[in-house]
């Protein structure tokens, strides 16, 4: 899986409440939850996500198991995101939900064009030297391939 | 020779297993989400019998939105059997650990807080809505087995402390990233001299630190609080392991903390914060709601009242009842606090005590993130004793000093 954007670049310690508020969490409207992505962090990010790759620094989408944070990045058409490190239940959810997640030390500048071959496990900024991202389980590769969980079952996995 | 996560899990830490879970349960939140994507894959519930559904987010309901999601997934435990606790029950891991958890069983929650129940030597992890619908749809997950930090526990609690300021102060230690991935495993003699709701607090926090799970071993204390449900089970025995870390923690050490506002992991004494005015003092959640923290807030409250606005919330039907018989809560209700309906209350920010703009609480809660209590508004997390002191002061007080 080959994936590019340029980089939107976040903190460490992330939380899924600031990815998405729990104000905002009880809606039948799943566009919500992309229109108020990261409000309380900066109010502004939440239009600017098509199409990026968010680097964050380490223990991205830490606290509430709330699955609405790795959907809502998703469907805001967030190309992958890039930590060094990750909170567990955000890594599942994002995986389960076909959200491509890395673990890689990431050197990179805002708005600088980041490459990712998955399947080669390495990443890169810019024209700087490849990185490599730490490997993903078969199995985790094999819902990301599948395009989630779900899609996974459905076919009878 | 192993882990008590390696022993429940019958693997070695680091591998990849599939496992049948034996408890798996959703909340009004994450039941929402649950149910849409289990319709989505399309397939029966496996074990109907395994699955409980419990309201306690927002509940009662606080919108026609929220009444009509709950309505929806109400209506769906009652026509497929499942075990359903609803509004007014109480907390999800308060109302799974009377008496429906038992030791060496997989629990899976759709609620990061479900490492909760490690405190019955159970492996209880937390996992997002698409996790939970598989488990519905096939009975298993997979899970990679934890390396764990044997976190030893020796001598007692002395002064005021209380279980959840040594919870703070090992979140502190560790950091909010330093055991992701890992279990927590607390154990010594300072772990047998914990009751269950002290080691339910203590397990609660283990996410604080991103731990997978937190767990005590099962043993005289656990057996007598089960046994008191009906159940017979047996004491766990550490076994010598390969742990990825090792720390002590003196209980005669741990004094009053709070969690500054915005992380969990910094940690102070209260002391050192003192005097800061507070706006709004709370006392409950899965962390510090259950009779013992109402029945030590009743005593330290007692014949005085409270000088900001304090609110209760009991962690479930049981534990506010035990208040009413026992004249806890009228205690509680003459020092000037109010009593919400057992629940998360204004944990999560949403309802029953939301604070403003520029507001200050001091919560028994187990987060304190930014705006996570009311947009603008900020979060001490401490104790029970500290939450006495301080409502009683209208600024946060350590209970040490407090006659």
């Amino acid at each position: 899986m080959r994936l590019r954007g340029p980089a939107i670049l976040l903190p460490a310690d992330v939380d899924t409440d600031l990815i998405i508020a729990g104000r905002y969490l009880r809606t039948r409207d799943p566009s919500t939850w992309v229109a108020h992505a990261f409000e309380d962090l900066d109010p502004t990010l939440a239009g600017r996500l098509a199409g990026t790759v968010l680097v964050a620094g380490p223990n991205f989408g830490c606290g509430s198991s709330r699955e609405q944070a790795a959907r809502a990045l998703r469907d805001a058409g967030v190309v992958a995101v890039v930590a060094p490190s990750f909170a567990r239940i955000f890594f599942r959810n994002a995986v389960n939900l076909g959200l491509p997640v890395a673990e890689a030390v990431l050197d990179c500048s805002e708005g600088e064009m980041v490459e990712l071959d998955l399947a080669a496990g390495l990443v890169r900024a810019g024209t700087r030297p490849p990185v490599a991202c730490r490997p993903l389980s078969q199995r985790m590769q094999a819902i990301l391939e599948a395009g989630g969980l779900v899609e996974l079952l459905r076919r009878g996995a | 020779m192993a882990t008590l996560s390696e022993r429940i899990l019958d693997a070695p830490a680091g591998t990849c297993v599939d496992r049948k879970v034996d408890r798996a349960f959703v909340h009004d939140g994450t039941g929402v989400l649950t149910l849409g994507t289990f319709r989505e894959i399309g397939r029966d519930l496996a074990y109907p019998d395994r699955i409980s559904v419990l309201f306690d987010h927002l509940a009662p309901a606080n919108t026609s939105v929220t009444a009509d999601l709950q309505a929806d997934l109400r209506r769906f435990a009652r026509e497929h059997g499942l075990s359903f606790s609803d509004v007014g029950e109480g907390i999800c891991h308060q109302l799974m650990g009377e008496g429906h958890v038992l030791p060496g069983e997989l629990v899976i929650g759709a609620d990061s807080h479900t490492c909760t129940l490690g405190a019955f030597g159970a492996f209880a992890t937390g996992v997002g809505a698409t996790d939970m619908a598989a488990i519905w749809a096939t009975g298993e997950t997979w899970l990679r087995v934890p390396e764990t930090i044997r976190v030893e526990l020796v001598g007692r609690l002395g002064g005021m402390a209380e279980p959840k300021d040594l919870a703070l102060s090992y979140v502190g230690r560790l950091g909010m990233d330093g055991a992701t991935y890992r279990a927590l495993e607390f154990v010594g003699e300072g772990a047998q001299t914990l009751s269950i709701a002290g080691r339910m607090t203590c397990a609660n926090l283990a996410i604080e630190a991103g731990a997978k799970a937190g767990l005590f071993y099962a043993d005289e204390v656990t057996r007598r609080y089960l046994a008191g449900f009906g159940h017979n089970v047996s004491v766990q025995h550490p076994e010598e392991g390969e742990y990825a870390r090792e720390m002590t923690i003196d209980l005669g050490g741990i004094e009053p903390v709070v969690a500054l506002p915005g992380r969990v992991d910094t940690v102070r004494p209260v002391t050192e914060v003192e005097g800061t005015p507070v706006d709004q003092v709370f006392v409950g959640t899965c962390t510090n709601g259950r009779f013992e923290d109402l029945e030590r807030l009743a005593a330290l409250l007692q014949g005085k009242r409270v000088r900001v606005r304090t609110i209760v919330v009991p962690a479930s039907r049981r534990t506010l009842l035990e208040a009413v018989r026992t004249g806890v809560a009228e205690r509680l209700l003459e020092a000037g606090v109010t009593i919400g309906p057992p629940g998360c209350g204004p944990c999560l920010g949403t309802h029953l005590g939301v604070i403003g703009e520029g507001e200050v609480c001091l919560s028994t809660a187990n987060r304190n993130f930014t705006n996570r209590m009311g947009v603008g508004g900020e979060v001490f997390l401490g104790s029970v004793a500290t939450a006495a002191a301080t409502a009683l002061a209208g600024a946060l007080t350590s209970p040490e000093g407090v006659p």
